[in-house]
């Protein structure tokens, strides 16, 4: 069994920003390679895990899909050896000032993005959060070097190195989405002593944070019979809705609303009552945020469910996860995956009682 | 004893021990109040070669290095100081399950906290300042700054019992070596106490060396005061790190104008005062570092006049006066999570004070002003 926290922390310190996901995806490759049967690689850089099961053929598929793209910088402009920035994926400005990152230059640079002096800005944005266009990076290199390094386009991804924090959390950069990636690789792990009759399409997705089309092209090219999308949520933390956030450490949550199929999200449900799972019903009113949104509209449709972590300070570089919540997120899967009978899709119905 | 035995009159060098030690110290946490952490690196590198080392009242290091010579003739006694303490945090609340409220120690600019990590109390217990996910905040909030009363740090689920109200913590920033740039917290004014330390351990024979470690520059130089009252010296001089802001200004808005308002800028040598909010250099004190420099060839520049302060605002006020000045190694954004300095304007910045020093008569104070 992999140890969870050293493949977390491998993953979160891997670049792979958005449209640029090669560097993960080879981590995940690596990882994935002996635990399923067959890995391929999508027109848009998505990983498919096969991993077949024992049903008699033709036998029906489920994806299970957790985008592996991070949000992070790219280069503008190089002014007297400081580098302008724009956003890959989306970002408060406002956490910026003094983050570590590194610039994927000709060769990879440490740096810091740094607010300017108030003169040195225009006075409209001198006294509040200086927005994004207005922060440098600095890598402590002088122009010349600098000119010859990084180029316009280049990438920035955050830096900071993951801290164990108190009670088994894990504060780091990208677990937003990584963290999935874990639970996947779990469940991954947990099927190979159990007898699925479903063939397991697991898939890393590209582009999730800029506009999901990792998903939705994977989606088309695998048409599962049923699918997974699984992704973090936002974590109760100072500050933050009572009626949008979800304790850490109580489990995942099972997403509900227009985005999941009704009886998939009760099927899901009694799983994790079977198991004594805890968990949290997530109601998400319109577009869930996550790959399931492209996934159920992929060919004639697809029954997509949700399932996620909790995560607090999301889309900063000090996301905070509970490890336990991985854990459970990823049984919660291999045991619904384990459950599925081959004539499962028969008997799902979009008017189960609840 | 071996450096007793060293020659006095070269600058000593700036090598791989010295920017260990710096790496040592900016790694250290001594925010304004408990400076422990620094001043026991301070007290092991600099007892074998004081006459005299003193931990004060507040927690100064007060170092004497007498001159060896048997001369009678009379010496200057010189009085270098650098701050210990460093700008950080204190818990001030703990709303339960390891999520504290907190407030700043020394000059911070709040939009500089929001998504860092943190290193809390003497043990270092690992916390993060997090802020409400993008997600749920409107486009008009993201318009205010985040207020330091809706931040927090938290250490993890559950909390600590080696952390509690009263804590301190600073950002946790790792030292790192960059090309020709060193990258950390507090190099405001860790540079100033790696300096001071190689002078003690160099001290130049022709003056009685005084040097103080000091303790709560941040909050208003307060270590200072004690130490030169303390000391009695004949001239005092801080060892400092001011900003270098030689950035690009937006042309959109100040367009074809030039940054005028720099400060100092990296790579162009030691910063020499000449007035800042706290103190007004002694003149011949200016003349005496500028007339080294250019005689040594060392490259230096004037700190532009304005706003500031340093150690040199306490010591120059002292008793019935004490002519001061100050020198700082340049450091972009200081009093933030990750500084950036050069490695060569802090050799020259040690090279000029050594040299400096080294030619220092009591004749210095006699000239006019």
């Amino acid at each position: 069994m992999t140890e969870l926290l050293p493949l977390l922390k491998s993953l979160i310190t891997t670049p792979g920003l958005s449209g640029y996901e090669t560097p993960i995806r080879k981590v995940i490759e690596a990882v994935w390679q002996p635990i399923t049967d067959e890995l391929s690689v999508s027109p848009l850089g998505s990983l498919h895990g096969l991993k077949n099961g024992v049903g008699s053929e033709p036998r029906p598929t489920i994806l299970i899909a957790a985008h592996m793209d991070a949000i992070g910088l790219m280069v503008t402009s190089i002014v007297d050896g400081f580098l302008r920035v724009t956003e890959v994926g989306g970002l408060d400005a406002r956490v910026l000032p003094g983050q570590l990152v590194t610039v994927h230059g000709k060769q990879d640079l440490p740096g810091v993005i740094v607010q300017p002096p108030a003169h040195l800005l225009p006075a409209a944005v001198r006294k509040g959060p200086v927005p994004l266009k207005f922060l440098l990076v600095d890598t402590g290199l002088r122009p010349q070097r600098i000119n010859r390094l990084v180029r316009i386009g280049d990438l920035i991804s955050f830096s900071q190195e993951p801290i164990q924090l108190q009670s088994d959390t894990l504060a780091g950069r990208s677990l937003d989405n990584r963290a999935s990636v874990a639970a996947l690789t779990l469940c991954l792990e947990e099927l190979q002593s159990r007898n699925h009759a479903w063939d397991i399409w697991a898939v890393a997705t590209t582009r999730e944070e800029e506009g999901l089309g990792g998903a939705k092209t994977s989606a088309f090219q695998l048409r599962p019979d049923l699918a997974i999308a699984v992704d973090v949520t936002w974590g109760k933390s100072p500050g933050t809705p009572e009626h949008k956030t979800f304790p850490l450490d109580k489990g995942p949550t099972l997403g509900w609303g227009p985005n999941i199929h009704p009886g998939l999200h009760r099927a899901f449900k009694q799983v994790a009552e079977n198991l004594e799972i805890p968990y949290a019903v997530e109601v998400m009113p319109g577009h869930s945020g996550t790959d399931a949104f492209s996934i159920q509209v992929a060919t004639e449709g697809i029954p997509t469910m949700v399932v996620t972590i909790p995560l607090r300070y999301m889309h900063t570089p000090v996301e905070v996860v509970a490890l336990k919540d991985i854990q459970r997120a990823a049984r919660l899967l291999s045991e619904f995956i384990a459950n599925l009978d081959i004539d499962f899709m028969n008997k799902l119905s979009l008017d189960m009682p609840s | 004893m071996s450096a007793n035995s060293s020659t006095k009159n070269s600058p000593p060098k700036i090598g791989a021990a010295q920017t260990r030690l710096l790496k040592q110290l900016c790694n250290a946490c001594a925010v304004s109040g408990d400076e422990r952490e620094v001043r026991d690196i301070v007290l092991e590198q600099v007892r074998p070669y004081a006459n005299k080392v003193q931990v004060d009242a507040l927690g100064n290091v007060l170092v004497t290095k007498l001159s060896q010579s048997r001369s009678r003739k009379k010496r200057l006694q010189v009085m270098l100081a650098a701050h210990m303490d460093e700008i950080g945090f204190m818990l001030t609340h703990h709303d339960g399950d390891g999520i504290f409220r907190f407030d700043t120690v020394g000059g911070i600019d709040v939009r500089q906290l929001a998504g860092k990590p943190v290193w809390v109390g003497r043990e270092h217990i690992p916390g993060v300042i997090g802020a409400k996910p993008i997600h749920l905040t409107t486009s008009n909030e993201r318009k205010n700054t985040i207020s330091l009363d809706s931040l927090r740090i938290d250490i993890g689920l559950g909390g600590s019992s080696k952390v509690k109200v009263g804590d301190q913590a600073t950002f946790a920033t790792a030292y790192r070596r960059v090309g020709p740039s060193l990258i950390a917290k507090a190099l405001d004014d860790r540079l100033g106490v790696a300096t001071l330390i190689e002078l003690v351990k160099y001290a130049p024979d022709n003056i009685d060396l005084m040097a103080a470690f000091t303790v709560q520059e941040e909050v208003g130089l307060r270590g200072a005061q004690v130490a030169a009252y303390a000391f009695n010296p004949d001239l005092g001089i801080a060892i400092d790190s001011t900003p270098a802001m030689d950035l690009p200004g937006w042309e959109g808005e100040i367009e074809g104008e030039e940054n005028s308002y720099y400060n100092t800028m990296l790579d162009s040598g030691p910063a020499i005062y000449l007035a800042d909010n706290a103190t007004l250099a002694d003149p011949r004190l200016v003349r005496h570092l500028v007339d080294t420099a250019e005689r040594a060839r060392i490259p230096y520049q004037f700190r532009q006049p304005g706003g500031g302060g340093t150690d040199a605002g306490a010591i120059h006020r002292s008793r019935a006066g004490v002519p001061s000045i100050s020198i700082s190694i340049p450091g972009r954004y200081p009093h933030t999570a990750a500084g950036i300095a050069r490695l060569s304007d802090w050799k020259n910045t040690l090279t000029l004070l050594h040299t400096a020093l080294s030619t220092m008569t009591p004749g210095l104070l006699s000239t006019d002003r």
